[in-house]
């Protein structure tokens, strides 16, 4: 896995900096982060297997079956809608098709045996190297009925829109101008999609894993110490 | 045309813009000609003392009425989740507990726990960490709402109320000064358990603090409570109603000031709050007065835990017993501040060189946390606070999202505020107690 750095056109504010974009991913190769040295230890021929994320096998266990079941009644496009159901760490996360999430949550919100009536989070995570469509869109929902929580995740890749799910759950609003803020995923239908933390006029997409953390080194009793992003790693 | 020190204007093609800067809002209306210009755009903040830090509101006005809000954030944008994704996950404390500084313990406990669920040892953590984790979320909920108490107090014109707020907030503040060296942005609570252990000196001071706000709280209420200015500024101001809650996901205070007793202490418990006894407070006015009452009710009910935890703690050990996840080193709390203890240093220095090693390691690169995502949430004293934590297997973070409350609050502002009096903005958005911090992190 490697992190290529600068895919997009334009090059985001602060990139010139010249520090590296990210830390450098958790090594799948050697121990303790070293590469280039002589190593006659052999631990720099260990290798670590990086974990696939896997459909989850029925039953899911808990209620998440209940869950799949009641919306797999109240939605049959269920099948071209969900890619993969997972489950993890006693959590269920269905990975929805962007084009269906608006009505995936429409159904998880109204359907009787389901009503999730609270969308507690929206968020993204940037799986860039790792995944094809690199940005996720997390939905936690919540039923306050049932007192259960369920993810949903949208996969899309850069510069495809994940459709507004803002005519559901209103609550959505400043949390998708964060993600669009914050990563550039686009979301149609969104009433007012603008920038939210940065200023209007900020250019890049700071939590893209390929946008620079920047930083400047600092001086401390007369010595340099460099920016986190320039720092030593181990790892 | 007169042009006020306080009101400078000038002609720009939007119009004629106003720069008030005092108590002179007569100078400005003594200008505007009621009937060509009946309409004013206030721009109030981001440097107003009513908006509990940074907060813009951009306001349009019909005479006093409100109609049209549009709330502006971000000016406290710091970057913390970002930098997050550069630290190993123990130093992520540090930075979380920044974000919502008037409720870190509940940062700081919230990321924790999704660490912990990341590891899957959950279940190894000691009942004595957790009853202290429990402890100090408490006691940090309390301040939180003396502070919420003092700030709108003071904006509604209750002066007096601000000093004793903050005044009462000072014992929890010493309490933690105590156990953990900071007043403030203590980094206390660690992934696999606390940096140190309350000393019998705090539980002297929490017991004392039992015995003494009760009987402050009850001045409070005999001050507020018949006070018909006070009634009069919130009864039956900015009113937002369960579905309003829901639909804009608010939590906390605020939904139960509407009616309904969601809190995830009772309701999705965590850190085994099943084991207390306490109420969950309600209102059914859904205004700034239901906010009020329900804020004094869980101060008392936040009281009630406090004293069961002091009950049950029990001596034993503060960290995890995985020596790969637990700190190495003992911290004691020396003259200087939080360190390393002399035993330790010695230990380490002179007879064990795997204790070197391992204390090296684990400080400087820090544990593994295997692939996944985890989801969790805790009750902060503003509703749900949670913690989307994502591992990519390294020592690092990979993400970690925080769904703050003041920041998903701050959108009923304009629900709560169009259609009311000016006057009415600064109690419904004060009822909402936005903590800038956490909602721009």
């Amino acid at each position: 896995m490697s992190i290529q750095p600068g895919t997009e056109g334009s090059v985001p504010a602060g990139a010139e900096l010249g520090a590296p974009a990210q830390t450098p991913p958790s090594p799948d190769k050697g121990m303790f982060g070293v590469q280039g040295t002589g190593d006659v230890s052999g631990f720099g021929r260990l290798v670590r297997p990086r974990p696939a994320v896997f459909d989850s096998p029925r039953p899911y266990g808990g209620y998440f079956d209940d869950v799949y079941d009641a919306l797999e009644e109240a939605y049959p496009a269920i099948s071209e809608a969900i890619e993969k159901v997972v489950v993890d760490r006693a959590e269920l996360t269905l990975h929805v098709r962007a084009e269906h999430i608006v009505d995936v949550c429409q159904v998880m919100r109204d359907d009787a045996s389901l009503r999730f009536e609270l969308c507690s989070s929206v968020d993204a995570v940037d799986y860039l190297g790792s995944d094809e469509r690199r940005f996720h869109v997390a939905y936690q929902l919540t039923s306050m009925t049932y007192r259960r929580r369920v993810r949903l995740e949208v996969a899309v890749a850069d510069g495809v829109p994940v459709p507004s799910v803002t005519r559901v759950y209103p609550t959505a609003d400043w949390q998708e101008r964060e993600i669009y803020d914050m990563f550039g995923v686009v979301f149609p239908g969104h009433p007012n999609l603008t920038r939210i933390l940065m200023p209007d006029d900020w250019e890049g997409h700071p939590q893209r894993k390929d946008y620079p953390l920047g930083g400047v080194p600092v001086e401390y009793k007369g010595a340099e110490i460099p920016p986190p992003d320039q720092r030593r790693v181990y790892q | 045309m007169t042009t006020s020190e306080y009101a400078s204007e000038r002609e720009t093609t939007e119009g004629r813009v106003f720069t008030v800067t005092g108590g002179d809002w007569d100078s400005v209306t003594a200008n505007i000609d009621p009937l060509s210009n009946e309409k004013i755009v206030v721009n109030m903040g981001p440097q107003h003392p009513s908006t509990h830090g940074v907060l813009r509101l951009v306001l349009e006005l019909e005479g006093e009425t409100v109609t049209e809000c549009r709330p502006v954030v971000g000016y406290l944008h710091t970057g913390i989740e970002k930098n997050l994704e550069y630290r190993n996950w123990t130093q992520g404390v540090t930075f979380v507990t920044r974000m919502d500084y008037l409720a870190n313990m509940s940062n700081e406990t919230a990321y924790c726990l999704a660490v912990e669920k990341l590891l899957g040892i959950e279940d190894q953590i000691t009942d004595r960490a957790t009853t202290i984790r429990v402890l100090f979320m408490e006691l940090q909920r309390i301040a939180s709402h003396l502070v919420w108490l003092a700030t709108t107090g003071m904006e509604l014109g209750a002066i007096s109320m601000m000093l004793y707020g903050f005044r009462e907030r000072e014992y929890i503040l010493d309490i933690f000064e105590e156990t953990s060296g900071l007043r403030m942005n203590n980094g206390y609570i660690r992934p696999g358990g606390l940096a140190q252990d309350l000393p019998e000196s705090a539980v002297r001071k929490i017991r004392d603090f039992l015995k003494y706000l009760p009987k402050k709280l009850k001045e409070y209420e005999a001050m507020l409570s018949g006070q018909v200015i006070w009634q009069q500024r919130t009864q039956g101001v900015a009113v937002l109603d369960v579905t309003g809650c829901l639909s804009l996901g608010i939590t906390g205070p605020v939904l139960r000031s509407a009616g309904l007793p969601w809190d995830l202490r009772k309701t999705m418990p965590y850190c085994g709050y099943e084991n207390y006894e306490f109420d969950v407070p309600t209102a059914t006015t859904g205004d700034v007065w239901g906010r009020y009452l329900v804020r004094m009710a869980e101060i008392r009910e936040s009281l009630k835990i406090v004293e069961q935890a002091l009950d049950r703690l029990k001596p034993g050990p503060i960290w995890i017993a995985d020596k790969k996840i637990a700190w190495p080193s003992q911290l004691a709390l020396g003259l200087d501040g939080l360190g390393n203890s002399l035993e330790h240093v010695a230990k380490i220095m002179g007879q064990s060189m795997e204790s070197l090693i391992h204390h090296f390691k684990l400080v400087t690169e820090g544990f593994r946390v295997p692939a996944g995502q985890v989801y969790v949430a805790v009750e902060h004293p503003r509703g749900e606070l949670g913690v989307h934590a994502v591992s990519d297997g390294g020592t690092h973070p990979y993400r970690v999202h925080y769904r703050e409350p003041s920041f998903v609050n701050l959108q009923a502002i304009p629900a709560m505020a169009e259609g009311a009096l000016l006057a009415d903005v600064i109690a419904g958005g004060a009822s909402l107690d936005p903590v800038m911090g956490g909602c721009d992190r």
